[in-house]
């Protein structure tokens, strides 16, 4: 898609927070569902792009901002180029999804909520992600891998960011971004 | 268009369906997609060969239940034999289908019926999961869909509705058990041109996901119980709040209500009569305050998910100060059986004060996890080792925890209860939403309640003081717990904050966030005190590496 030139930014990714605010015709109450278009258009909520959502709703600045950092779903830095969830709701946690996250914080050096100093992973933990049959749950780039063991999970990332594509169990992808 | 118009659509699709000597059923939720099944859907349908000439009828369909064995498939012969395999690879598809074909079902892989996981169950609201494909209306007609909202707008009054569903005995599935005929009258009798309807599918709980599978697996089943119950309380417009973990769900919905409106079974004059009704999907951005009532309804209008005191309740004053009424996903889901059967059947289901099924999430150290729905009042020993299997590995059972965070534990003296509002309530434990988490003599019982104290103070949304400030205290105390440097002075503070956040919280999140603890200290006393007195954790769980304040100081002063 082309840059739409009437934009006063220029950047076609605001058509699409744009056409979101008109599906819900201005109305205030539509804030989340701008945040959440913006967050998909953008990767995260910058804070010039708070500004633009706060001034098209005619919102304080302070009500948008309070909105975003409120949610856990809203992420205010830029995410790194890959992503790892892992899940720690009771189910994971019973089977030690706790191992996975130390696993990967030694290896990587963050802890989660953070991003690796090369943008290159994004370290997350997840509330629940609704599989608990499968626990361990860990989201790597969308894709939901099951029964999870804390070296297979660094194996993988090592094996992600050395620019090999993965080889999962399956082939679900799920746009779980949390 | 109306119920005979429909009526067409539906023979049509009958038609079609009988057309098949086999039709396979392949489940396409989350677990078994993660394990496998898009590959497995797909040799289903080479082996099915091309579309004019296929014997086989592929449906890929919501979750059929024992999640840690997929990729499941079901296979449907034309007499209406039912044979499930589980662990299915693309390889053994060819040969399942044309053993069926043929009169001859392969026996590899094979789910006996007696299986007691199946055998034990007993399916109202999940009863299309697994049997029709979610993304097409056609399928939920067939199965009986939107009889119910037909029969409501056509032979019954508002009033009556509401009286049906109070003499059905059905409690509010959310967790406090709050019984749902009272709350449609209280909502129909408000004073108010404009009503609502919200169907909460926020399901926050770690280890819970009921909701989500019901909204996955069958939307319309949701929409068709808020449906009936705006014609009952007199709304016109609906909200279902999905989690924003929940993509499929929200996608699902949105879909459903697309076709639903395109059949006018949904929007202006529904089913050609005066009563109108518009649902929108909002999808909630990852906070656990917003399952309650005031915070989702707060999210809903795009603020932030923060709780106010009540009441006013949102039965008399909710969005916007209209007149609100709030239910469960899972509540919605029993409305359609319930006017479909009659109160009277539904209230021969379960127990005394507990009517009707129950879903449960099946999670944890036990052999079958998944997702199940039995009659209310069955023990908990009949889930745990009937239909859960067992605990695993040679290990033994020590506590399942129901009701997530605002819950509790009920231990291994406890298995033969009865799983229903009231006997859970009184061993200390709830109902809660219905995740049901198994633990073996693996789990330490003062981690546990360490883990849903960190949960509770990290998802307290910062409005009242005790909440706020009392689970972080809390929750330090524990930590230091399972450190090794608490002493017995911490676990009198405990006690005592526990009461404190329990009765002064401002909402729902706060007063039920010292259950957990409340409930293993009554069952696991025992396991707090060795980590106090003797700085051991006897399940191995806790590292213990660090030593309390007062012996380092007695130390240093010494040296």
């Amino acid at each position: 898609m082309a840059p739409r030139e009437d934009h006063p930014s220029g950047d076609s990714r605001f058509e699409m927070v744009d056409r979101t605010l008109k599906k819900f015709q201005y109305q205030q109450d539509a804030l989340i569902e701008v945040l959440h278009t913006a967050q998909e258009a953008f990767g995260y909520l910058d804070k010039d792009l708070l500004i633009y959502v706060a001034q098209q709703l005619g919102l304080p600045h302070s009500w948008v901002f309070g909105v975003a950092t409120f949610y856990h779903f809203f992420s205010l830095e830029p995410q790194g180029e890959h992503s790892c969830n892992v899940c720690m709701g009771t189910a994971c946690y019973v089977k030690r999804a706790a191992e996975i996250v130390t696993g990967l914080r030694r290896h990587f050096g963050i802890e989660p909520g953070e991003t690796t100093e090369d943008g290159q992973l994004s370290l997350a933990t997840a509330r629940c992600l609704g599989s608990c049959g499968l626990a361990p749950v860990v989201v790597i780039d969308g894709e939901v891998i099951g029964k999870e063991e804390p070296e297979e999970t660094i194996h993988r990332l090592v094996k992600l960011l050395e620019g090999e594509p993965m080889e999962g169990d399956g082939e679900t992808r799920e746009e779980v971004t949390a | 268009m109306s119920l005979d118009n429909l009526q067409g659509v539906i023979d049509r699709e009958k038609t079609r369906q009988d057309g098949f000597p086999c039709r396979v059923f392949c489940c396409a939720s989350t677990p078994c997609l993660s394990s496998g099944a898009t590959a497995v859907i797909e040799a289903c349908k080479t082996a099915a060969g091309d579309k004019k000439t296929a014997k086989v009828d592929v449906v890929s369909t919501g979750c059929m239940g024992p999640c840690s064995r997929g990729p499941l498939i079901c296979v449907q012969d034309s007499d209406g034999a039912e044979t499930t395999y589980e662990r299915v690879t693309p390889e053994q598809v060819p040969e399942i289908l044309e053993g069926h074909l043929n009169g001859k079902p392969p026996l590899d892989h094979q789910i006996p019926e007696s299986w007691p996981f199946f055998a034990k169950q007993k399916k109202v609201v999940l009863s299309n999961s697994g049997r029709i494909d979610p993304e097409k209306l056609e399928g939920y007609l067939v199965a009986g869909g939107y009889r119910a909202l037909a029969h409501a707008l056509s032979e019954m009054t508002p009033e009556e509705v509401c009286e049906e569903i109070t003499a059905s005995g059905l409690r509010g599935r959310g967790g406090a058990g709050y019984p749902a005929g009272l709350k449609w009258s209280l909502v129909q009798k408000a004073p108010g041109d404009r009503k609502y309807v919200v169907a909460n599918g926020d399901e926050g709980d770690p280890g819970a996901y009921m909701d989500r599978t019901l909204m996955e697996s069958d939307p319309h089943r949701v929409l068709e119980g808020m449906a009936i119950a705006a014609y009952a309380v007199g709304a016109e417009q609906g909200y279902v709040y999905v989690r924003g973990e929940y993509p499929i769900a929200a996608r699902r919905l949105e879909r459903a209500i697309k076709a639903a409106e395109r059949r006018g079974l949904l929007g202006s004059r529904v089913l050609e009569s005066g009563f109108s009704f518009r649902v929108d999907v909002r999808i909630g951005a990852g906070a656990f305050v917003c399952g309650e009532e005031t915070a989702l309804m707060a999210s809903i209008m795009g603020r932030r998910g923060q709780p106010v005191p009540r009441p006013p309740y949102p039965a008399q004053s909710g969005f916007w100060g209209c007149p609100t009424l709030l239910n469960n996903v899972e509540t919605f889901g029993n409305i359609a059986p319930i006017i479909e059967n009659g109160a009277e059947w539904y209230a021969s289901i379960g127990t005394e004060t507990s009517k009707g099924t129950k879903l449960f999430a099946l999670a944890g150290k036990v052999a079958n996890t998944g997702l199940i729905e039995v009659p209310m009042g069955i023990s908990l020993r009949e889930v745990v080792f009937d239909i859960g299997g067992g605990i695993p590995n040679g290990a033994t059972f020590k506590a399942a925890q129901t009701g997530g965070p605002s819950g509790g534990c009920i231990p291994a003296e406890h298995l033969d209860t009865s799983m229903d509002y009231d006997s859970l309530k009184t061993l200390g434990s709830i109902m809660g939403s219905g995740g049901l988490i198994v633990m073996d003599n693996h789990s330490c019982m003062v981690d546990v309640a360490k883990f849903f104290m960190e949960f509770c103070a990290d998802e307290s949304c910062g409005k009242c003081v005790p909440c706020r400030a009392g689970t972080v205290q809390m929750h330090r105390i524990l930590d230091r717990m399972t450190c090794g440097s608490a002493t017995r002075k911490d676990l009198d503070m405990l006690e005592q904050l526990c009461r404190m956040v329990g009765e002064t919280s401002l909402c729902g999140l706060g007063q039920t966030a010292p259950n957990p603890v409340l409930s293993t200290l009554r069952y696991f006393r025992d396991e707090y005190e060795s980590h106090i007195s003797e700085r051991d954790c006897p399940a191995r769980v806790c590292e213990m590496s660090e030593e309390p304040v007062f012996t380092q100081l007695a130390e240093s002063v010494a040296s």
